[in-house]
């Protein structure tokens, strides 16, 4: 609530800042009775008249003494958040903010990320968020920069991660200057409103304060979203004494909501009593504990895990995994466990997409389903994350990982000796079948080996060759391998950060700024960070490339470079044949070539160390030596190669 | 700007020449070779030019080997009886080739080409696939 006080400076800095900014003095001169007073620290300004428009500024206008700007108070309150970085693409709407930063703050914890394109820096925060697990802030003009970041924020949105989106207004028409001129708007947040949790326009700096953080503990309460704070210009450039008391709310974060005790028992008999459980997780890991946990329960149950691959749940080398065998495992399970599964039809159902459309069940017809899912405590109505209906036993409307130990202690207390023995035998089948699917991937990558271009497996193996023995995160693989996936059938992972999951709401542009956002996380970790980047990401947005070259960004960045969109390829072919005609046409309008695009002279062109097009598999392996050579000391690179469809 | 499928357990749902597996689990099949004299001749280089041009590749990869959304149809895995019945009447997500768009003579050289694809290494002669 703003203290009267606080209300009145507002108004009366607002009619400040209009003095300031719109004499004219040619113009109005004849209207002009007497020149304005000099304002006065501490003193009321003149009232808006034609004559204070029209006026010349009567002296130069610097803050005082015993005044500071309402944005150092902004940056007090966001440092209190702990935030690492802001990104963005600069704006006059948020200037006063943004000058904050960099003196006030010392752009310091929050350091200034330039970014090329807002859509980048929300993807940035985006990979930020995958990688450290704590949100990233983004600043954007509330009109104009918000439109561009839209499709970055409902990724984010879909993918339940916690973006920051801070957006620069003027409320006041009447003391827009240049820039913003004409292009205010009323309610910022409401293009976005659908796909954020929350969002608030702040009148006053202590509003400002403690939607500030209301913002944050949103966010951060699961099912994380991004969340929207609205600064409006005066607020931010409006100055205010120095000794007027603005505290800074202190930051709660809430813990999550856990699944009740009954139901979790009821889920643990369950569980205890089936011949074939299988876990099925997706956004389970919230935290480097949820892939520990979900380890314990799996081990404790010899269960089979599915990892949908939202997040980094389970290793991919566990004995217990069956992700790579995972439609015979939940054709066989007798009892399916979702556990923040955004589809969990999808997980049981399937769509045969042909002309005429139909379904079928792949569960069998008496498994038992149960959910565990913040899904259940939040849905909208317009832009939907949500599939068909899934009819379950039983739904626990919770965050997954929170539940998960006391779903742990009450099948322990449920587990026989009887039922242990059951349970080794199930694991031992199970890791049988982990090993025959694994040796199975290993030989599927052995087709097309030595084929130019080079194969999406020759392409995987080459790095996973060379970086297996350093500290690495897969920053972002997005629209490479989200399906054929070949780093998860080839390579061993088992730390959280080394999978980071995709955009969540299959918006392109996210691969090429959410690896740079992670590889920054990942930077004081020293870890290597790699990314299989498609070309038709990349185009969406390469200014990334200077950004990951600025700031010294180590990121290898491998390009998956099959010049075409290949998934709309496919689609259009499918048209193609359903339709009876022209079935060599498909590609039209798909591919990206005539010219093809060099992608290492785009890199180089913006101070990244790159190599390719390199097509022939044998020249692959020196080229990723020296370009993680580069990455190892601390800068971006990348090879561009020329890709087979995945 | 496209959408991202679902990836789930069956979300890319992938049957394809009769083998009733997971694109991913697609090598797990042992291959069948087809019957001596049972495919007719076909022009190898033609059914080169056709999987490329009619879109093969784009769901079974350059070389056969499998993809995205096609298991591995090549070399030397499926008889050509199956081979052809399947294009004509697929009971997956692949989409037909009808008499119209497609000869019989076409789907010949298609099949000479998936089968004259080249043996892959063995797996174990290759480091990087090391485990």
């Amino acid at each position: 609530m703003a203290t009267p006080l606080e209300r009145r400076r507002f108004l009366k800095t607002g009619a400040l800042a209009g003095a300031a900014l719109v004499g004219t003095p040619a113009v109005a001169a004849a209207q002009t009775a007497a020149p304005p007073a000099a304002p006065v620290a501490g003193q009321a300004p003149p009232p808006l008249t034609h004559a204070v428009e029209s006026a010349p500024p009567a002296d130069v206008q610097v803050l005082g003494d015993n005044e500071r700007a309402g944005s150092d108070y902004m940056m007090d309150v966001f440092k209190s958040l702990g935030f690492e970085y802001f990104f963005a693409n600069p704006g006059s709407s948020f200037r006063g903010l943004h000058e904050s930063l960099i003196n006030y703050g010392g752009n310091k914890a929050p350091e200034f990320i330039t970014c090329c394109h807002e859509e980048s820096s929300v993807a940035m925060a985006h990979g930020y968020f995958k990688a450290e697990g704590k949100p990233a802030a983004i600043m954007a003009h509330g009109t104009v920069g918000l439109q561009h970041a839209s499709m970055a924020i409902y990724n984010a949105w879909c993918d339940r991660v916690p973006v920051y989106v801070i957006l620069g207004n003027h409320a006041d028409a009447a003391i827009r200057r240049g820039a913003e001129w004409y292009h205010g708007v009323q309610d910022a947040a409401a293009m976005v409103r659908d796909y954020t949790k929350w969002d608030d326009f702040p009148w006053s700096l202590t509003h400002f304060g403690e939607s500030a953080v209301r913002a944050y503990q949103v966010a951060m309460t699961p099912p994380m979203a991004p969340v929207v704070l609205v600064l409006d210009g005066g607020l931010q450039e409006h100055p205010i004494s120095k000794d007027e008391r603005l505290p800074v709310p202190r930051l709660t974060t809430p813990a999550p909501p856990a699944g009740e005790r009954g139901a979790v028992d009821e889920a643990a008999q369950m569980l205890v009593a089936a011949e074939n459980p299988v876990l099925v997780a997706d956004r389970l890991a919230r935290t480097p504990n949820g892939m520990t946990l979900l380890i314990e329960l799996a081990e404790l149950l010899q269960a089979g895990v599915i990892d949908e691959g939202s997040r980094m749940n389970f290793p991919s080398r566990h004995p217990l995994n069956q992700t790579q065998r995972a439609r015979a495992a939940a054709a066989d399970a007798d009892v399916i466990v979702g556990l923040e599964s955004a589809d969990f039809w999808g997980t049981v159902n399937a769509v045969r997409d042909q002309l005429h459309r139909s379904t079928r069940r792949l569960a069998k017809a008496n498994a038992k389903l149960i959910t565990i899912s913040t899904g259940d405590l939040y849905i909208r109505a317009n832009y939907q994350d949500f599939r068909r209906l899934q009819d379950v036993d039983l739904a626990i409307a919770a965050d997954a990982e929170a539940t998960l130990p006391a779903l742990i202690d009450a099948v322990r207390r449920l587990v026989t000796g009887d039922r242990q023995r059951v349970f080794q035998e199930r694991g031992a089948r199970l890791a049988q079948a982990s090993r025959a699917a694994a040796e199975a991937n290993r030989i599927a990558a052995t087709y097309a080996w030595d084929s130019t271009p080079v194969s999406v497996a020759r392409l995987c193996a080459e790095v996973w060759a060379q970086i297996r023995n350093d500290d690495w995160s897969l920053v972002s693989s997005y629209y490479s391998n989200d399906q054929t996936n070949w780093p998860r059938r080839l390579w061993n992972f088992d730390k959280r950060y080394q999978w980071l999951g995709h955009a969540g709401g299959g918006g392109i542009g996210y691969g090429a700024p959410a690896s740079v956002g992670a590889a920054l996380a990942n930077k004081k970790h020293g870890r290597l960070s790699v990314a299989i980047q498609t070309d038709g990401d990349m185009m969406y947005a390469p200014g990334v490339l200077w950004t990951a070259a600025h700031y010294q960004v180590p990121l290898l960045s491998v390009m998956n470079n099959n010049r075409q969109y290949h998934q709309e390829a496919m689609h259009v072919q499918k048209m193609c044949n359903a339709r009876n005609r022209g079935i060599d046409r498909g590609e039209i309008g798909s591919r990206l070539t005539e010219p093809n695009i060099d992608y290492a002279k785009l890199a180089q062109s913006m101070g990244i160390y790159a190599e390719g097009p390199i097509a022939n598999p044998n020249d692959l392996a020196p080229a990723l030596a020296r370009a993680i050579a580069v990455a190892r000391k601390g800068e971006p690179a990348l090879v561009d190669v020329v890709t087979q469809v995945r | 700007m496209e959408l991202r499928p679902r990836v789930g357990i069956v979300g890319a749902a992938l049957v394809a020449i009769g083998v009733s597996v997971h694109a991913q689990n697609a090598t797990l099949a042992k291959p069948v070779t087809p019957a001596p004299g049972s495919a007719p001749a076909g022009k190898v280089d033609n059914g080169g030019v056709l999987y490329k041009k009619i879109g093969c590749y784009q769901c079974h990869a350059n070389e056969a080997q499998g993809g995205l959304s096609g298991p591995r149809i090549g070399p030397s895995l499926v008889p050509y009886a199956r081979f052809s019945q399947y294009i004509r009447n697929p009971t997956g997500e692949m989409p037909p080739y009808t008499t119209k768009v497609l000869s019989n003579q076409e789907i010949a050289d298609i099949y000479a080409w998936v089968n004259a694809r080249p043996k892959p290494p063995a797996v174990d002669t290759l480091p990087q696939l090391a485990r």
